[in-house]
C-alpha cells in the first residue's frame, strides 16, 4: 500500500494538522509520502521531511499553488495521486474544498472525516451530526479521505529524513483568484490548536457578554468558541463556532458556559480531556458530558472564577 | 443571469435519529423530513439575486425520492420560477449526486449554481466541489458573502481562522454557510403559488448518470458515551478540582 498525504501549510511552515494525518495512515500501513504543494514553500517541505516514518516528501512548487486555490491544486493531487492506494488530508476548511474536487477528477467517493481506521478500505465517520457513527467500506481504486483531526494524536513532527523530490508540473486552471484574506487578528490561541477552549452559549444572552469569557481566557491562554445558538443568535461570528457544522475541538479543558449541550455542539467538543459546564440549568443535557458541572449564574460565576485563578 | 439552486430532502435538524436495533442503518421510519437547512440558505440567495435583478430565473433542482417533491416546492414557494427533480429511491453519494447535477447543468446551462455546504445527514460536504470539478468551473465553498461583479463573482469564504476572499469567473458553483443570510419564510399566498410552478420529473437513467454505489454501509452504532462526572458546589471547589484533580489550569 502507497498512502499520499497532502500537507497543511502556509509556505513557510508546516501546519500541525498534517500530523494528525500522518498518525491514521500509519494506521492504514504503507509507504507514506507526502505533496507540498504551494509557492516559496520550502520551509513547509523541509519540516514534512523531518516527520518520523514518511518515505518521500514531494514538492510542487508554483506560483499557481499559492493561497490553496481548489482549481489549481486539486488537479494536482489528482495528477500525483493516481498512483497511490490512498490519498489523505486533514479535515481543516482548506481540505475540505480541494480534496473533493480532486476526488471527482480521479472519478473516486471520497470519504470525509474519518475518525477510525478499522483496515485498509473500511473507516468509521460521524453522521447526522455526531448522532451516529458509520463504519463504511470503499470500493474504490484510490481511497480517498479526510481526516478528523481529533479522532487521531498527531505523528512526531521530527526524527525523520525523507528525501525531497521536487514535481515539475503546473495547474493552472485560469478560473478564479485569490483575492484577501481577513485573518481574525486576535493574541488568543486558534480553537483547533489550544490547549484550553472556554465556550459561551445561547446564555451569554448578548455578544458584550463574551468579554467575560474573553477576560478568562487571556488569564488562562485559553481560545474562545461559542455554540451554534450563540452564533445564530448573532453573539458572535461564525469562525468561533464549536460543534459537526463548525470547528471540532479536543483541548485538555473545555469549559462550556450557558451551553445547554445540543448533540450539534457536542459533537465537537466530546473528544476534550476533561469538559467543565456551567449553566443555571441543572437539566441541561451539557452536564450529561461534564467531568465537572457547576449548578449556577454564569454572570455570578464567572467573574468568581476570574479572581479565583 | 440564471440560477441553479440544488436542494435536498433530509430528516428535520430537530430530530435525533438513532440506528435501528439490527444495526444496520439510522432508523428514518416515520420521522419528520425537511429541506435541508444549508440548502434553505442557498434557495434564499438565489431569490436575494432575484429580487435584485441580477437574476432573471431560478431552477430548484432535487435528487432523491419521489416526496423531494414537497422540498422543491418549498424551494418553489420562497420564490424559484421551476423545478426538476431527478428521482431515485437508491441512497446516492455525493458523486452520483453531482454527476446527475453536471447532466442538469449541461442542458440549463445556468450561470451560478447555488448549494449548500453540506447535508445534515451524510455530513459528507462534497456535492458542490464535485460538481464544480465536473463541470471544469470555479468553487465558492463555505460562502459568507456572494458578489456578482459583471462576469465574475466575489465570494467571501469562512474558512479556519477567518474569512477568505476569491474572484471566480462564471459559470461557477458556490455552496453556502450558515452566515451567508438568513432565510425568510413562506407565505401562504407563495405556498399557493408554488402549486401552480411547473415541476418536471426525470431520473438518473435518463440523464445517462452511472450511480452505482462505491461506498458500502457496513453499520451504525451510537457513539462512544462520554461519562457524567460530577456536579461541584460552587466556584471554589471547581477551581480547587481543576488545579489539583483534574491538574488542567
Amino acid at each position: 500500500m502507497s498512502i499520499l498525504i497532502i500537507a497543511e501549510h502556509d509556505n513557510s511552515s508546516l501546519k500541525p494538522a498534517t500530523l494528525n494525518s500522518v498518525t491514521a495512515a500509519q494506521e492504514i500501513g504503507g509507504d507514506i509520502d507526502i505533496l507540498v504543494a504551494g509557492s516559496a514553500c520550502q520551509g513547509a517541505a523541509e519540516q514534512a521531511a523531518q516527520i518520523a516514518g514518511i518515505n518521500k516528501v514531494l514538492v510542487a512548487d508554483d506560483a499557481a499553488y499559492n493561497n490553496a486555490l481548489a482549481e489549481n491544486i486539486a488537479p494536482l493531487i489528482a495528477e500525483v495521486g493516481a498512483a497511490y492506494s490512498h490519498i489523505l488530508a486533514t479535515a481543516t476548511t482548506t481540505a475540505k474544498n480541494i480534496m473533493p474536487r480532486a476526488a471527482a477528477l480521479l472519478d473516486v467517493q471520497a470519504i470525509s472525516e474519518i475518525s477510525a481506521v478499522v483496515s485498509a478500505d473500511t473507516f468509521k465517520r460521524p453522521i447526522y451530526a455526531g448522532n451516529v457513527i458509520a463504519t463504511v467500506q470503499s470500493s474504490d481504486a484510490i481511497k480517498l479521505l479526510t481526516v478528523r483531526g481529533t479522532a487521531f494524536d498527531g505523528a512526531a513532527a521530527q526524527g525523520g529524513s525523507a528525501t525531497i523530490e521536487a514535481i515539475g508540473s503546473s495547474h493552472s486552471a485560469g478560473i478564479s483568484e485569490f483575492v484577501g484574506e481577513e485573518v481574525a487578528a486576535s493574541d488568543r490561541p486558534e480553537l483547533t490548536a489550544a490547549k484550553i477552549v472556554i465556550s459561551g452559549g445561547r446564555g451569554m444572552a448578548n455578544g458584550e457578554n463574551f468579554e467575560l469569557l474573553y477576560s478568562l481566557a487571556d488569564k488562562l491562554g485559553a481560545a474562545v468558541g461559542a455554540s451554534r445558538a450563540a452564533v445564530d443568535a448573532g453573539f458572535v461570528p461564525n469562525d468561533m463556532q464549536v460543534g459537526q457544522t463548525g470547528k471540532i475541538v479536543a483541548p485538555d479543558l473545555y469549559i462550556a458556559v450557558g451551553i445547554s449541550g445540543a448533540i450539534q455542539h457536542l459533537a465537537g467538543m466530546k473528544d476534550s480531556k476533561v469538559i467543565v459546564a456551567i449553566n443555571k440549568d441543572e437539566e441541561a443535557p451539557i452536564f450529561s458530558v461534564a467531568d465537572y458541572g457547576l449548578v449556577a449564574d454564569l454572570f455570578t460565576a464567572l467573574p468568581e472564577i476570574d479572581s479565583a485563578v | 443571469m440564471k440560477i441553479l439552486v440544488a436542494v435536498k430532502r433530509v430528516v428535520d435538524y430537530n430530530v435525533k435519529v438513532r440506528p435501528k436495533s439490527d444495526g444496520s442503518d439510522v432508523d428514518l421510519a416515520n420521522v419528520k423530513m425537511s429541506i435541508n437547512p444549508f440548502c434553505e440558505i442557498a434557495v434564499e440567495e438565489a431569490v436575494r439575486l432575484k429580487e435584485k435583478g441580477t437574476a432573471t430565473e431560478i431552477v430548484a433542482v432535487s435528487v432523491g425520492p419521489q416526496q423531494s417533491q414537497e422540498q422543491l416546492r418549498t424551494a418553489l414557494a420562497l420564490g424559484a420560477d421551476r423545478a426538476i427533480l431527478i428521482n431515485s429511491d437508491e441512497t446516492l453519494e455525493p458523486l452520483a449526486i453531482a454527476k446527475c447535477l453536471k447532466a442538469v447543468c449541461d442542458s440549463e446551462s445556468p450561470d451560478i449554481v447555488l448549494m449548500g455546504k453540506q447535508a445534515i445527514d451524510g455530513d459528507n460536504n462534497q456535492t458542490g466541489q464535485m460538481l464544480a470539478a465536473l463541470l471544469g468551473c470555479g468553487q465558492g465553498t463555505f460562502a459568507s458573502e456572494l458578489v456578482v461583479d459583471g462576469d465574475k463573482i466575489k465570494v467571501t469564504r469562512e474558512v479556519d481562522g477567518g474569512l477568505q476572499t476569491v474572484a471566480l469567473k462564471l459559470p461557477a458553483v458556490v455552496t453556502s454557510d450558515l452566515r451567508l443570510n438568513e432565510p425568510r419564510y413562506a407565505s401562504l399566498p407563495n405556498i399557493m403559488k408554488a402549486k401552480r410552478k411547473p415541476l418536471d420529473t426525470t431520473s438518473p437513467a435518463d440523464l445517462s448518470v452511472d450511480i452505482a454505489p462505491r461506498v458500502s454501509l457496513l453499520g451504525v452504532e451510537l457513539p462512544a458515551q462520554r461519562q457524567a462526572g460530577i456536579k461541584v458546589d460552587d466556584v471554589a471547589m471547581l477551581v480547587d478540582k481543576l488545579k489539583n484533580e483534574a491538574k488542567v489550569i
